[in-house]
């Protein structure tokens, strides 16, 4: 556990002392989300109909924005090696990376998820839900992205593969995620979908953190 | 094996406590993959690397008993040198205090420099952050792999000491160098690999 500790300790101080990370993040969710009203039109009923899509699909690309950074810096200054020979398992370590990003890069678009929401005239009821959506579905964003960012470390254009082998996989969170609001603006309860994202969640924390692992041995090798 | 070409066969050794191995061989013979191999970092194509009769793959205090310093540093840009210390400590399995920190740092030629973050340091800087992680470690084997590229005659010399010291405790020690390192302590064996 102390291994655990200094190495969330590490992390948790790079991301504090790389803030542009954070925020290039940030902004480019923001000026994405802004976007499709400008393009679009004032009409409230069309805005209303597709503010969760929007916000859903920009919440996943902004995601995949800094998945190049999860294990590339990590792999390129040799500290991933040191991670490898630690005495603790590598799926936790691999687990505790993932909840760094997640706390880094997905958090603040959670947050700032609602106030965006309110630019496409959302209900109350509809940004809580969406908010709800969002909290649960990013970690699975955060752990199954670990899977594509670990496969393709030390490739050249890394990033678009990345883009390749891990938006496909994103599909299942983004339909029920912005399916939840949806289902809550038209009265039928976000309920089911959000015990989907729910079920989505657990099946992930369970699953790839040993995949990740398995896939940093061999980028290493 | 590294993809379809054989870099080396049928090396065989055995280290005891006090041991040195000096891993020779020309660029690109393979030396760096040896070691990395003994690490547990690549799988051997055949044959077996034990760690007290077991195999490292199966050991469950490998990892506990080894240093592996490689040719990357493992250091944070952003971080000091004081704080790659410890994390790097600390992630290997052991907790030192800032009090031990700043003396291992010292010791290394650091003094004054231990907050500074490590990328205003110059190559022989960063590379002393790495290797004073060897005065903190009380770990018994030691995979070096190529220590002393950047550093001055001062820091080799105190390496040279480093390492004396470790195989005069039962340490055991296993390193790449291509410069002459007399290494009075211990017993010496070494492979030779050939290109």
């Amino acid at each position: 556990m102390i291994m655990l500790t200094w190495l969330l300790r590490r992390d948790l101080l790079l991301a504090i002392r790389r803030k542009s990370d954070v925020l290039t993040t940030l902004f480019f969710f923001v000026i994405m989300v802004s976007l499709f009203p400008l393009g679009v039109g004032p009409e409230p009923q069309l805005l209303k109909a597709m503010g969760p899509g929007v916000l859903w699909v920009a919440a996943l690309l902004a995601s995949m924005l800094s998945l190049g950074r999860l294990f590339a810096a990590d792999y390129a200054d040799g500290t991933l090696e040191q991670m490898l020979l630690c005495p603790e398992s590598l799926a936790l370590i691999v687990l505790a990376k993932a909840a760094i990003h997640w706390l880094a890069s997905e958090l603040p678009l959670v947050l700032m998820a609602p106030l965006l929401g309110l630019q496409f005239g959302l209900s109350g009821d509809a940004l809580w839900v969406l908010t709800l959506s969002l909290l649960l579905g990013t970690p699975v964003l955060s752990l199954v992205g670990a899977i594509g960012a670990s496969l393709t470390l030390g490739l050249r254009g890394g990033g678009v593969l990345v883009s390749l082998l891990v938006l496909p996989l994103y599909i299942p969170v983004l339909i029920f995620g912005a399916g939840a609001v949806d289902a809550s603006t038209s009265g039928l309860g976000a309920g089911g979908h959000l015990s989907i994202l729910g079920a989505l969640l657990v099946l992930a924390l369970l699953a790839t953190p040993k995949a990740v692992a398995a896939a940093l041995r061999i980028s290493l090798e | 094996m590294r993809g379809d070409s054989r870099l080396f066969s049928e090396v065989g050794f055995l280290l005891e406590p006090g041991g040195l191995l000096h891993v020779r061989g020309p660029n690109g013979s393979g030396k760096s993959s040896l070691l990395r191999m003994l690490c547990g970092l690549i799988l051997p194509e055949a044959g077996e690397i034990r760690w007290n009769g077991v195999n490292i793959r199966h050991s469950h205090d490998y990892n506990r008993a080894l240093t592996y310093l490689g040719h990357l540093n493992g250091i944070k840009e952003e971080l000091s040198g004081l704080e790659n210390l410890r994390i790097n400590c600390g992630i290997a399995g052991f907790d030192i205090g800032e009090k031990t920190a700043i003396d291992a740092l010292e010791r290394i030629g650091l003094d004054g420099r231990e907050h500074l973050p490590v990328n205003v340091l110059s190559q022989g800087q960063r590379r002393r952050v790495m290797l004073a992680r060897l005065l903190v470690a009380r770990t018994p084997l030691w995979i070096l792999d190529e220590p002393l590229v950047a550093l001055d005659a001062d820091a080799i010399g105190l390496m040279r000491s480093l390492f004396e010291l470790h195989l005069e405790n039962g340490g055991m020690l296993i390193l790449t160098t291509h410069q002459e390192l007399e290494i009075a302590a211990g017993t010496t064996q070494e492979i030779r690999l050939s290109s």
